[in-house]
């Protein structure tokens, strides 16, 4: 017989379980990942290089491929990746990540080989080893993190900087006229025929980060395809760039980077 | 009595509690996490670290271990730990409800 | 066989896993070569979109413990400069020929030797040095292959081939010698870290200052014992010289035919033709400085060995240079001419 303390819901659906206490098993549902090395990384607190570094370090624990897989880091903010990535890495001349991924999966075609790279180092003085090595259809990922401006040497405009974005070199405003619009690299790459899987994605959200982490997911195991090249390009912050905080930074990418660069999938291959 | 903030009607969930320790050193007191918690159980501290960043200090009675603190932190400082997510929904059907409710709040009658 | 496919051959034979390049006159063959034979012996080779493609790509398959090469001519060379910085800052071995035409700029596709400097100097930024490898005839292209590699492999170090377009294209008989790959360590190598080892990365970063010099003091010694065990050389007619010529690849084979006229003269010239032009022979040019009263250095540029020349002389006897440029060829007859004028002359004073 129920006492007074113990009132049954009305509905009867409603089930109420019963009270967990500390004593109570708890499972440890989310960690930093394994291929991660123990260090604090440099970046500025809010920088979307670091949660990237772990979502990709979180796909190579969960695939068990640590021993397979080989990161070339860029020159720009994320220049010391191999110091955070626990997996071997080669560090590469600014712009040529690309041809040094393609000089590295045409002798290794079975480890999984991914460039990490910035706006500068893939659109700007890289665009060419980015466009062939797409072209031929490199079976690497790229990772391409966007944050509109070269982050490492303070904040000077880059291909993807948005129309009237402030930047030190462009104090008045990137002007269209003078410099071009931003480069749409996704859609630009995705034209290429040796263009397997590109998609455009960001971190400024919960929701977001998961996306992020399916579209890493696929595009590791589509590696093992050999049909192609995978291009995830992420719209990031850069907090200190952009002057802004952390959080501040993560709404303009909402209200204003996703205007110019539409999140989504680019180019999905069918039936796989 | 729990606190039913959680209660979703006409669906079977269990309350699920959550716990979540930050690596108070390395965090950087950026608020990316504070602003992902929907249940405002994040907050930044008073002190400063080694580093001389604030750092995020947890609610862990309002935590529901949903991960995306964690999931939006660059520096992968929160490690989260949620009791039996997906623990097995008792067999209920509206005749027995109340038996079970009964062998459930009061074990020992 | 042409000197170009003779290196081509020869790197198939001392097993290069990759070959990337560009084409280029006048070493387009070495990559069609190639493209046609490496398939068949199921190693890599592809036409990159760039010279700077090319020899990053040399870098990364390097990087991963792999036997790559490039090649390509004076202006592509220069477009490598950076990789070829990099590839020595981080260590890499790897074998990089350059099929020297005259220039600056785009110059002609005639052949000259005015990449000396870039190549002996550093064309690359910063303190570093590659062996550099100076065929003088088909055989040679062939043989510095092998060397080239086991070299790049002994010292971890990038190794040069200089040679030109004459002797890139000349074509004369070749002989490839059985050869057996040694085993190198490659444990530095990034082949993918398995648990029983730390991660291995390749960089040539270093930011702190002082990991900096530690990491350019460990190279300078590197240098230093490649100065000490890898020096080559070879005399010709040097015994009773009294009169020197010092010449490089193509320029040598010219002096070696104006040696035998002065000799009909009654000059009494020997050769010295330096092998690799780093290390450079400057202990032996020491030596015949005691001996000779004069010595000619004679180059397809404005005067770039002679500076090395002078160096190892350091003012014991005069050294002269004649050169010729644009892809012009000097005849043997000529700088007999130029001998005859200049023994005249410091005769007289």
């Amino acid at each position: 017989m129920p006492t007074e303390e113990h009132v049954l819901p009305d509905t009867a659906l409603d089930v109420i379980a019963p009270a967990c206490h500390d004593e109570e098993e708890y499972e440890m549902v989310y960690h930093k990942p394994s291929t991660m090395v123990n260090v604090a990384m440099h970046y500025c607190p809010g920088c979307a290089h670091s949660l990237v570094h772990k979502l990709i370090m979180e796909v190579v624990e969960e695939m068990d491929i640590q021993e397979k897989t080989i990161g070339i880091a860029p020159v720009g903010c994320s220049v010391f990746a191999y110091e955070y990535m626990d997996i071997d890495m080669q560090e590469a001349a600014h712009g040529r990540a690309c041809a040094v991924a393609t000089g590295i999966k045409k002798l290794m075609p079975d480890k999984y080989v991914f460039t990490y790279q910035g706006d500068g180092d893939l659109a700007a003085i890289g665009i060419a080893e980015t466009l062939h090595a797409i072209n031929r259809g490199e079976n690497i990922l790229i990772v391409f993190m966007n944050n509109a401006v070269y982050g490492m040497t303070s904040g000077q405009m880059a291909p993807t900087t948005l129309a009237g974005m402030h930047t030190t070199t462009s104090p008045d405003g990137r002007d269209v006229s003078y410099y071009g619009a931003p480069i749409k690299v996704s859609e630009l790459m995705a034209n290429l025929p040796g263009a397997f899987y590109v998609t455009r994605q960001a971190v400024n959200s919960a929701n977001a980060v998961r996306r992020t982490k399916k579209a890493l997911q696929n595009a590791f195991k589509y590696q093992q395809l050999h049909k192609g090249t995978c291009l995830i390009e992420i719209i990031g912050n850069c907090p200190s760039n952009w002057k802004m905080t952390p959080v501040e930074a993560s709404k303009f990418i909402d209200e204003e980077m996703v205007k110019t660069f539409p999140l989504g999938d680019i180019k999905v291959p069918k039936g796989v | 009595m729990e606190d039913n903030t959680n209660k979703t009607a006409a669906v079977k969930e269990r309350k699920v509690k959550g716990r979540v320790e930050i690596d108070i050193q390395k965090c950087k007191g950026c608020e990316l996490c504070t602003t992902a918690c929907k249940e405002h159980a994040l907050a930044l501290s008073e002190t400063i670290n080694i580093k001389g960043y604030r750092y995020i200090i947890a609610n862990n009675d309002a935590c529901t271990g949903c991960v995306n603190c964690a999931l939006v932190c660059p520096d992968a400082v929160i490690t989260v730990y949620r009791t039996h997510p997906k623990k097995k929904p008792v067999d209920i059907t509206p005749e027995n409800i109340r038996e079970q409710l009964q062998t459930m709040i009061s074990p020992s009658k | 066989m042409k000197g170009n496919e003779a290196m081509a051959e020869a790197a198939i034979l001392a097993g290069c896993d990759a070959y990337f390049g560009y084409p280029i006159t006048p070493q387009s063959e070495v990559l069609e070569y190639l493209a046609r034979e490496m398939p068949k012996h199921n190693r890599i080779v592809m036409q990159a979109e760039s010279e700077v493609a090319s020899i990053n790509m040399v870098y990364g398959a390097a990087g991963a413990g792999f036997r790559a090469m490039t090649s390509s001519s004076s202006p592509g060379i220069s477009l490598m400069q950076e990789g070829i910085s990099y590839i020595a800052g981080a260590e890499l071995p790897c074998l990089i020929v350059n099929v020297n035409r005259a220039g600056p700029g785009l110059g002609t596709i005639q052949p000259g030797q005015g990449d000396y400097f870039q190549s002996v100097k550093g064309g690359g930024h910063g303190d570093y040095k590659m062996i550099v490898l100076a065929p003088a005839s088909v055989q040679e292209m062939a043989d510095f292959v092998y060397l080239g590699f086991d070299l790049a492999d002994k010292y971890r170090n990038p190794v040069l081939m200089l040679s030109d377009g004459a002797i890139g294209q000349m074509m004369e008989k070749v002989q490839f010698k059985p050869y057996t790959r040694p085993a190198v360590d490659k444990s530095w190598a990034t082949t993918g870290k398995p648990k029983t080892r730390n991660r291995n990365y390749i960089t040539s970063l270093f930011i702190q200052p002082e990991r900096m010099e530690q990491h350019n003091l460990k190279l300078e010694e590197k240098f230093k014992k490649i100065r000490e065990n890898e020096v080559r050389f070879e005399e010709i007619n040097t015994a009773d010289a009294e009169y020197l010529f010092v010449a490089y690849g193509l320029s040598a084979r010219i002096c070696q035919k104006a040696m035998d006229i002065a000799r009909e003269k009654g000059i009494k010239i020997g050769l010295l033709r330096p092998i690799t032009l780093y290390p450079y022979p400057y202990k032996r040019l020491e030596e015949l400085a005691a001996q000779v009263k004069m010595m000619l250095s004679v180059e397809l540029n404005s005067g770039q060995m002679v500076e090395d020349v002078r160096l190892a002389v350091n003012g014991k006897v005069p050294v002269e240079f004649y050169g010729r440029m644009g892809g012009m060829m000097p005849t043997p007859e000529e700088i007999v001419h130029h001998l005859e004028t200049l023994i005249q002359y410091h005769h007289a004073n």
